[in-house]
């Protein structure tokens, strides 16, 4: 399985949750797959899904999931402890690790040869981390979603892409639309 | 009143409730007084554009933001300013110690203030620069025009400001 598959299989889970998409194509497939208001597409800012969407589990108790990559993890490292240390129960972040930059040709990342993301986040203090395989990832999100534990799920899956349309719709309607189904 | 519960109250005041902080010795009184305060969330942040992304987040989730943070944090944010707080048009008052003006001890410091209001002017990010504690009279509305047009905007604070650097 690749990402876009991963996608297709939660888009039915993530449907009725808070979700903060990474940037580039996760975003660009969510959005073709299943396109939601209660979803926050980031068209830019690499490394910051995993933030953005802690800040809103911060600051409200709605369920939030942040959607990341392996690539987009390890240049925004520095939010795991962050994370760990003041860990809210709403938070999951869910890390599709294809071992690759899907979005700019699918140079390897770090991620895919010797680092371990699932240990890092152990390391940085994160208490309930688990990794699947990309095919257990909904079972890992539903389980994820019923409990009531901040939880960090590492999705191991092959690289590759899909075409897909770039996001058109204006920023500004991504994030309004995203604030009143917050507020809902 | 000290500078540090002025600036706080103003904060409250302004119904932030939500404050990051990457520390510098000049906002050390700062960043004690939020810490100390029961109605603002203090979440310190390992690096300014990750604070910003708390920032956005707690904004979207109904929360008012701050982050307070060194002038070396421009040269770290310009992607996240433009790429986030801006293009989703985002309020986000930024507390910053102006490191490298006059009393500054360290030489190195002064290599990004020669930069730091280019930086922002650049970025048309409105910008004050608190030299004078009296400068302070106008945080508050500083503060209200932020959240009235949904803009970035930097709050420059010297050593002057700060009452220097004792006898360094």
């Amino acid at each position: 399985m690749i990402r876009s598959d991963i996608l297709k299989d939660i888009a039915p889970i993530l449907r009725d949750q808070l979700v903060v998409c990474n940037i580039g194509l996760p975003s660009q497939e969510l959005h073709m797959i299943d396109d939601q208001p209660s979803t926050f597409y980031m068209l830019g800012t690499m490394g910051l899904s995993s933030s953005i969407g802690f800040g809103l589990a911060l600051a409200q108790d709605k369920k939030v999931i942040s959607i990341d990559g392996d690539g987009s993890v390890l240049t925004n490292f520095g939010t795991l402890p962050t994370i760990a240390n003041n860990a809210r129960d709403n938070y999951i972040l869910l890390i599709i690790d294809n071992g690759s930059y899907g979005s700019t040709g699918d140079q390897p990342t770090y991620a895919g040869k010797k680092t371990s993301l699932a240990a890092v986040a152990r390391a940085c203090g994160c208490e309930n981390v688990v990794e699947v395989a990309a095919e257990d990832t909904g079972k890992a999100l539903q389980e994820a979603i019923k409990g009531n534990q901040m939880t960090i799920i590492v999705a191991k899956c092959k690289s590759g892409n899909i075409p897909v349309p770039v996001i058109t719709m204006d920023p500004v309607v991504i994030r309004d639309r995203f604030m009143k189904t917050v507020r809902a | 009143m000290s500078i540090n519960t002025k600036l706080v109250d103003d904060l409250v005041a302004n119904d932030i409730s939500f404050v990051t902080t990457v520390p510098c010795k000049q906002l050390a009184g700062v960043i004690d007084e939020i810490e100390a305060r029961p109605g603002v969330l203090h979440v310190p942040s390992n690096k300014e554009d990750e604070g910003m992304g708390l920032c956005a987040g707690a904004w979207m989730g109904g929360k008012r933001p701050a982050i307070i943070m060194q002038n070396t944090a421009i040269g770290v944010t310009i992607n996240t300013l433009a790429t986030l707080i801006q293009y989703y048009r985002m309020p986000l008052p930024m507390l910053i110690s102006y490191r490298g003006e006059l009393r500054e001890p360290v030489a190195c410091q002064v290599e990004m203030a020669v930069h730091t209001k280019a930086l922002l002017a650049q970025m048309n990010i409105p910008t004050y620069h608190f030299h004078k504690q009296s400068d302070a009279d106008e945080f508050d509305n500083i503060l209200k025009y932020t959240f009235m047009c949904n803009k970035p905007v930097a709050i420059l604070t010297d050593a002057n400001f700060w009452g220097g650097y004792g006898d360094q």
